[in-house]
């Protein structure tokens, strides 16, 4: 085994398709048994670069190595050491769930009996063993993806890729992957895993990459990611309006920034260093004028506002599932 | 987790070759596998050439004149093997578009699995399908009076050459199907292709009779030194007049001859493709 510290590295990567650079010269490294969330929105580069790193698709220019070997040059062996699962489940709908995990094992030459045997410990441990019988075609959304990260699993490869794993998925689904994707990882699976869900990424990942337009725009981890774009901020609720223009004149006193004003829900903002000093300093200016509040919070950008800061634009909302598959094509927009 | 030991793969050409034909062997079961899902995807092969022996059989039959005399039935049968055989392009190449707009497709080429298996799995279980379609057709042709009058090494032989012809069918609907987005398309383009092929022949009707265009296209149409092969083979009626064309004259090298140029051109153009291709 020739993986050392890490589990993915990737350089210059490039990948064009006509006109389109979907890729153009991605970095990226992923230090083994840690999970990568790599976060972009629709079209980003993210499936293209997930398809160079398992071998499916060729670049057009830099290089890559994954559990230490060439994506390009020692394909083969790169196959023997990941699996991939994504938003597309890569199953056969016309095979059971058990011979869906049957013919994979056997496509690693694995004896009739070890196939069946592997094949049976992944039911289990996906809650499939009801399902095991009936053909893949009739399995709900979540069913499907279990059997797609299953037969990704059959070969307990060290290198995971999860191209959009919960994407479509309902709420309970998508935790119950989040649960399944933390307990490989525990095992010491290193796993790089594709998202469009900012909350996604911001729970699951130990570093993550934003990619758009085919480049890495910025790469840390969470938290990291949170400060570099800006620090905190305090909300203000004003209770009656006619006070307003007091209230900003008290935020400006006490934070010297030019506080952002929302008439329509009487909301201030400002941004602050220092936290929860902060936070007193501008309770003591708004007691001083008298101001009431409904309402005060000192908070931290979410991801969403980390992404549109760096994007330039929101993100996708999907979050209700509505959009079940994007086109394999990524990197047209 | 037991302990999971996955084999090496081996680096030895004929091990390796070994390893290849059982990744064919476990796609061609995944194919078949499909059959008992979807059982309707036998009608191309059975019900369908049935339909074709009866309409030709009781339609055109009184109206035909066999070369040389004979029953016309007993002429028919070899042109209905095969016309079917010559179809199986068709389900092959849909299977194949099939295949490649589907996720499996990823999975199958992010295995450490032999290139090759999932076009030769589906092909080998193509053909497997239409030798069910064939015995249908025999048992068809033996009820309207149809006979193999050679002996059983001659009959097997004209299965032989069938079976050749088919298996360069499957490549060529393989290729027709990698070169496809869907397929709806490769059952049309398959079908625009072939109906033809299988008319202009000497399938339902003795070429002799055509236009010199037709004629000589009918002669030196692969599908016709097929028919004509089993014709020989089975001792049916319509060989009293075999043309000028070569093919026609020796019938049975030159099917065996045709199938072996198409499979020397499609299965490498297949390959090829196939590894270029991605889902999209």
């Amino acid at each position: 085994m020739r993986m050392g510290d890490l589990a993915v590295e990737a350089e210059g990567l490039q990948k064009r398709y006509g006109q389109t650079h979907a890729l153009r010269g991605v970095d990226l490294t992923v230090k083994s048994g840690t999970i990568c969330g790599l976060l972009g929105p629709n079209g980003a580069g993210k499936t293209t670069m997930v398809r160079i790193l398992t071998t499916l698709l060729t670049p057009d220019g830099g290089q890559a190595r994954v559990a230490g070997y060439d994506v390009v040059r020692e394909a083969e062996q790169v196959r023997y050491r990941i699996g991939l699962a994504g938003q597309q489940a890569a199953v056969d709908e016309l095979l059971t769930g058990r011979a869906n995990l049957e013919m994979v094992g056997r496509l690693y030459h694995l004896s009739g009996r070890a196939a069946r045997q592997r094949a049976e410990e992944l039911l289990e441990r996906f809650d499939l063993v009801e399902a095991a019988g009936r053909i893949a075609k009739g399995y709900s959304g979540g069913m499907r993806r279990r059997l797609d990260l299953a037969a990704s699993l059959v070969a307990a490869p060290p290198v995971l890729f999860l191209d959009e794993p919960t994407t479509g998925l309902d709420p309970r689904s998508r935790l119950g992957m989040w649960e399944i994707i933390r307990e490989l990882v525990a095992g010491g699976t290193t796993v790089l895993l594709t998202t469009q869900y900012l909350e996604e990424a911001d729970r699951l990942a130990d570093r993550i990459v934003v990619i758009d337009t085919g480049q890495v725009i910025a790469a840390g981890t969470a938290d990291e990611l949170k400060t570099t774009v800006g620090g905190e901020q305090i909300d203000v609720v004003v209770r009656d309006p006619a006070r307003l223009a007091d209230a900003t004149t008290a935020l400006r006193r006490a934070g010297g920034e030019e506080p952002q004003v929302d008439a329509e829900t009487r909301r201030l903002t400002i941004s602050v260093t220092g936290g929860v000093a902060a936070l007193t300093g501008v309770l003591r200016e708004l007691d001083a004028a008298g101001i009431e509040a409904d309402d005060l919070a000192l908070r931290r950008p979410t991801l969403d506002e980390v992404f549109l800061r760096l994007t330039g634009h929101v993100p996708d909302q999907i979050a209700e599932g509505a959009r079940e598959e994007e086109p394999a094509l990524a990197g047209v927009r | 987790m037991s302990a999971l030991q996955i084999p090496a793969r081996p680096t030895a050409p004929f091990e390796r070759l070994r390893w290849a034909i059982a990744d064919s062997l476990t796609v061609t079961r995944r194919n078949l596998a499909h059959i008992r899902q979807v059982p309707e995807k036998l009608l191309d092969v059975t019900i369908q050439p049935v339909i074709f022996v009866l309409l030709f059989a009781y339609v055109f039959g009184s109206a035909i004149q066999v070369p040389g005399g004979g029953s016309y039935r007993e002429f028919l049968l070899p042109g209905i093997f095969a016309q079917s055989i010559t179809f199986l392009a068709i389900t092959t190449a849909v299977g194949v578009a099939n295949d490649m707009q589907k996720g499996i497709i990823d999975r199958f080429r992010s295995l450490p699995m032999a290139r090759s298996a999932v076009l030769v799995g589906r092909t080998v279980a193509d053909l497997t399908q239409s030798v069910l379609g064939l015995l249908v057709m025999s048992a068809c042709g033996l009820v309207v009076g149809w006979r193999a009058h050679n002996g059983v090494l001659d009959t097997l032989a004209g299965f032989g050459v069938l079976l050749l012809f088919g298996f360069a069918m499957t490549w060529l609907g393989t290729f027709i199907g990698m070169s496809v987005r869907t397929p709806e398309t490769a059952n049309t383009i398959g079908f625009v292709v072939l109906f033809p092929v299988t008319f202009i022949a000497n399938t339902f009707v003795p070429t002799q009779g055509m236009p010199t265009f037709l004629r000589l296209m009918a002669e030196w149409n692969p599908l016709s030194a097929t028919v004509a092969a089993c014709r020989q083979l089975f001792g049916n009626p319509g060989m009293a007049y075999t043309g000028d064309a070569w093919p026609l004259q020796h019938p049975v090298e030159a099917s065996v001859g045709y199938s072996l140029i198409l499979l020397a051109i499609f299965i490498p153009l297949s390959v090829l493709r196939y590894r270029t291709a991605t889902t999209r």
